[in-house]
């Protein structure tokens, strides 16, 4: 690679690509509170007017103000477009203005079709005769190669959500790589990846020299992208301006081309801190100006949109795009690595208001600044928009420059990415155990036809073993599911923006997910502690259960439960990880449907703990709604005895609390100084 | 020696500082009309609980306690069960936890010679009293609560003495403890002591009504609307120029 002129700290990361070296060497750990903080601008004022005002129009027309029915949406389909052009700083939008949605058809014309004919528009019928005739999706590959019994399990809901119709997201592009290092030099870098593969034409080289191919493609697409905005994005940024508009420049392009289930940014704030720290030393720009280009930039990642159907908004509970920003953390040197950028982010919830977009992020440690903890909180309280993450779990795992995609798959930025896979309803399967494979919602005989529990009492140990037999049914036919349908997207639907800001050799997750779990450790308790009899329908097929007296319920500390809780996440992930893997992904799983919970509960009959049919899942990890009696503390110490090493691409849990039961309002208590006499 | 206990609560955030493991011990002799926890009055009620469980339930999950929190007993009346309080906060005292008595000081009998001997050693494992006082004049405190409040207020003086870090509390409820006059006088009295730390004014709420509906007893404060978090500000800044009155006065006087 051609060496970089500069005057920052220079190590390894102006020879060789690594963001991370560049971060560590040159940002300045910030100890200090809000104070310095810039509030909006005119021009910032001016142009959320304009968002919120088509943000109204958009309600006001159902959900959505416009859709592209013709040209296919890639990194130089549309032409720019602005809000206001003389008082945007940051600009670009995904399609020739804001707010109109693009059209996306690699992961299946028939999703994209029916986006457009549910709220009211239609695909250009030449396009559709297109993608049947000429060019196969990623939804079609799919089809084409499932066995029936995927198809069962699609269609019973004992596997859920999968992305077989739809972009899979949760890949995060390295999108600082295009602020630090110019396009050029990434292209120059990719050329020699390119020369670097192996000799022997095997189908991985063969794919991997497609797939470079294909990055510098995108490569190039995306400056020219940027040209018609009237940047240069060739060559590395001089200014934190720049670098803010070279990074959301590689972001776009991303959501330009791929209509993911989560579009996730990574970790920005630390990395363009260091161009601002150099621009406010330099005189070249004031803190209110640098603010405006972050309220700009948060902006344009408020405006992101894309065209769903109303069964997919069911699925994830609205419209989320899942712009996830990682802020904070702890460096693995012991730095923290909280800068003034992390205070002007949260800041934007401020200046623009509360948003759940982007979602911002704070990767939590006991040894982050107390300013910062008290700014987070603070901000919390004012606004509910913030998430946080365990720093000092993950950091064991990824090292301090990873980011989370969606809400809480964590990867190491430009290093590591995802196959998303969707979720196992185990809720689901420990019916079918009980009933040998019959579902007990259709009847109809989906699972393999082993032995169902008979007799007027469940037996817990009969249970249980049937249980696991089932659990390691339902994550073979999964695996196997999810390994024809990201085949399939990187063959149809290949996420080359985002894979042009990876490194050549990418550590590959293969994600698979759990819901239903604390549905079935109470239940499974209720078998253990209580007497549950079931009652079975004319069929013979138990589709409820009488329970007589008190169980221990997970979301207590009652280590009774919950190690059964752990338990069941460990046998999961030992099933799942007995499979082959699509491209040797490193199998791992989630509990974290945070949004998906209701839609599942639909689809799944009475299960033994007492939840009724259709009555919705808890969230995530969450224990039941209202089982867990002993307050927060000891139901989030149910929660956190899951294993993270079974469960590594998040646990997650949704807390709800009234400001008030935090504790003392403003101004209500009066402490040491407000006894001053002086006052 | 073992505790009635009404019930754990592991996430404390409004009884004492920082995040709290909170214990509600069942029993009160005290029959508050605006007690929003009517079912830990009666005295033998509740569950009995080893002192070492309870602290094994807080050692479980100290890193949430960690961080400027602790445990406080309240109830029902602490100082009812002296006794298992010693002995709870002696093994608190071993794990170097933070320890917090939340009470009404009814329970405080200065005659009584061999149960201050005990409250002297309990104070010595106290880092902190909160103290209620629900009334600073003696016949409103009978109407209000069926008991005289001079031992109460002794029991302040006590604490003062034996320096225990004390912060009053005061629940003001519309119409029957919002009284500037009471306030004020409160402020004064409560001003003398060196030991005083912290003014927690409450605001009366509705939320123990649905108790005492389920609990099939009758509500006294029925129709008496819950207190406006303005109007809370004022009359804690009322209690805090009585405090700052006597702190002149007694400024004045030393000089």
């Amino acid at each position: 690679m051609k060496p970089i002129e500069t005057d920052f700290v220079r190590g390894k990361w102006d020879k060789e690509v690594n963001v991370r070296d560049f971060i560590q060497r040159n940002y300045h750990p910030y100890d200090g509170d809000e104070s310095f903080l810039a509030g909006a601008t005119q021009n910032t004022k001016d142009l959320w007017a304009m968002v919120l005002d088509l943000q109204k129009k958009e309600r006001e027309a159902g959900g959505v103000l416009d859709m592209d029915t013709k040209v296919i949406s890639t990194i130089t389909s549309h032409g720019p477009g602005y809000l206001d052009k003389s008082k945007e700083t940051i600009v670009g939008f995904q399609t020739d203005k804001p707010f109109k949605r693009s059209l996306q058809p690699y992961g299946g014309i028939r999703m994209a079709e029916k986006a457009c004919s549910d709220n009211g528009y239609e695909v250009d019928p030449e396009i559709s005769e297109f993608f049947a005739t000429h060019r196969k999706t990623h939804n079609a590959g799919c089809f084409d190669a499932y066995n029936p019994e995927m198809r069962a399990c699609r269609s019973s809901h004992i596997i859920t959500g999968l992305p077989d119709a739809y972009g899979r997201g949760r890949i995060i592009g390295d999108y600082r790589r295009v602020a630090l290092y110019g396009i050029d030099r990434l292209i120059e870098d990719k050329e020699a990846q390119k020369a670097s593969t192996g000799r022997v034409m095997t189908d991985d080289v063969i794919r991997l020299r497609e797939e470079l191919s294909e990055q510098m493609t995108a490569l190039k697409l995306m400056k020219e992208m940027a040209a018609s905005y009237g940047c240069d994005i060739s060559n590395p940024a001089t200014n934190v301006q720049e670098a803010i508009q070279a990074v959301y420049f590689g972001y776009l392009c991303a959501v330009k081309e791929q209509n993911g289930a989560a579009m996730s940014l990574g970790r920005t704030s630390t990395f363009l801190d260091i161009y601002a720290e150099r621009d406010l030393a330099n005189g070249t720009f004031t803190e209110e100006q640098i603010q405006e280009f972050v309220d700009h930039f948060i902006m344009k990642l408020r405006c992101v949109k894309f065209a769903r159907t109303p069964e997919y908004n069911q699925i994830f509970a609205g419209d989320p795009v899942w712009v996830t920003e990682s802020l904070g953390g702890v460096g693995v040197d012991g730095r923290h690595m909280v800068t003034k950028m992390s205070f002007r982010y949260l800041h934007t919830l401020t200046n623009l208001g509360p948003s759940p977009e982007p979602n911002l992020t704070v990767l939590w440690s006991t040894r982050l600044p107390e300013n910062w903890k008290k700014y987070c909180a603070k901000m919390s309280i004012q606004t509910s928009s913030i998430q946080y993450e365990n720093d000092d779990l993950m950091r064991v795992v990824h090292g301090d420059d990873y980011g989370i995609a969606c809400c809480v798959s964590s990867m190491v930025i430009g290093k590591e990415m995802q196959f998303f896979g969707a979720r196992a309803n185990v809720a689901k399967c420990l019916l079918y155990a009980l009933n040998g494979g019959v579902d007990e919602v259709t009847k109809k005989q989906v699972g393999p036809k082993y032995r169902p529990v008979t007799g007027d009492v469940l037996d817990y140990d009969d249970v249980m073993s049937k249980f696991i037999d089932m659990l390691e049914w339902q994550a073979d036919v999964y695996v196997n599911t999810l390994n024809i349908i990201h085949y399939m997207h990187d063959k149809y639907c290949y996420e080359r923006a985002e894979m042009a800001l990876h490194d050549r050799d990418v550590k590959r997750y293969f994600a698979t997910g759990v819901a239903g779990l604390s549905i079935v450790a109470d239940s499974l308790s209720a078998i253990k502690y209580a007497k549950v009899e079931p009652i079975r329908d004319e069929d013979g097929v138990i589709v409820d259960f009488k329970t007589t007296g008190d169980f221990p319920k997970y979301g207590n500390d009652d280590d009774r439960v919950d190690e059964i809780a752990q338990d069941i996440v460990h046998k999961f992930m030992t099933a799942v990880r007995r499979h082959h893997t699509y491209r040797n992904g490193i199998p791992t799983t989630s509990i974290l449907t945070i949004t998906s919970n209701v839609t599942y509960g639909k689809a799944t009959g009475n299960t033994p703990d007492g939840r009724k049919k259709g009555q919705p899942f808890a969230p995530g990890a969450n224990p039941m709604h209202g089982r867990d009696t002993h307050g927060a503390v000891a139901s989030l110490s149910s929660v956190s005895k899951l294993p993270f090493n079974d469960a590594q691409d998040g646990i997650s849990n949704t807390f709800t609390i009234i400001p008030g039961a935090l504790g003392k309002e403003d101004k209500v208590f009066a402490g040491d100084i407000e006894l001053d006499l002086n006052k | 020696m073992q505790g009635r206990i009404h019930s754990l609560e592991s996430f404390g955030t409004v009884d004492g500082p920082g995040t709290r493991f909170v214990v509600f011990v069942q029993g009160c002799p005290m029959r508050c009309a605006y007690c929003h926890n009517p079912d830990t009055w009666e005295m033998n009620g509740g569950q009995l609980m080893e002192p070492s469980y309870i602290i094994e339930q807080y050692e479980r999950n100290r890193p949430f306690y960690a961080n400027g929190g602790g445990l406080t007993v309240t109830g029902g009346e602490p100082l009812m069960q002296v006794d298992f309080l010693i002995d709870l906060f002696t093994l608190a005292k071993e794990k170097n936890i933070h320890t917090c008595i939340d009470t009404s000081g009814i329970a405080y009998n200065p005659n009584n010679t061999e149960w201050i001997k005990k409250l002297d050693h309990l104070m010595t494992l106290t880092d902190l009293v909160m103290l209620d006082i629900k009334h600073i004049d003696p016949e409103k405190h009978k109407d209000l609560v069926k008991q005289p409040n001079e031992n109460i207020l002794k029991f302040a003086a006590y604490l003062d003495e034996k320096k225990v870090d004390m912060w009053i509390r005061h629940v003001i409820v519309p119409g029957l403890t919002d009284d500037d006059k009471y306030l004020f006088e409160l402020g004064y009295f409560i001003g003398q002591f060196s030991n005083l730390k912290a003014l927690d004014a409450l605001p009366y709420h509705t939320m123990g009504e649905s108790k005492y509906e389920k609990l099939g007893m009758e509500y006294r404060l029925k129709g008496v609307p819950a207190l406006d978090q303005k109007v809370l500000i004022e009359k804690k800044n009322v209690i805090l120029d009585g405090i700052r009155k006597r702190r002149a006065e007694m400024k004045e006087q030393n000089s």
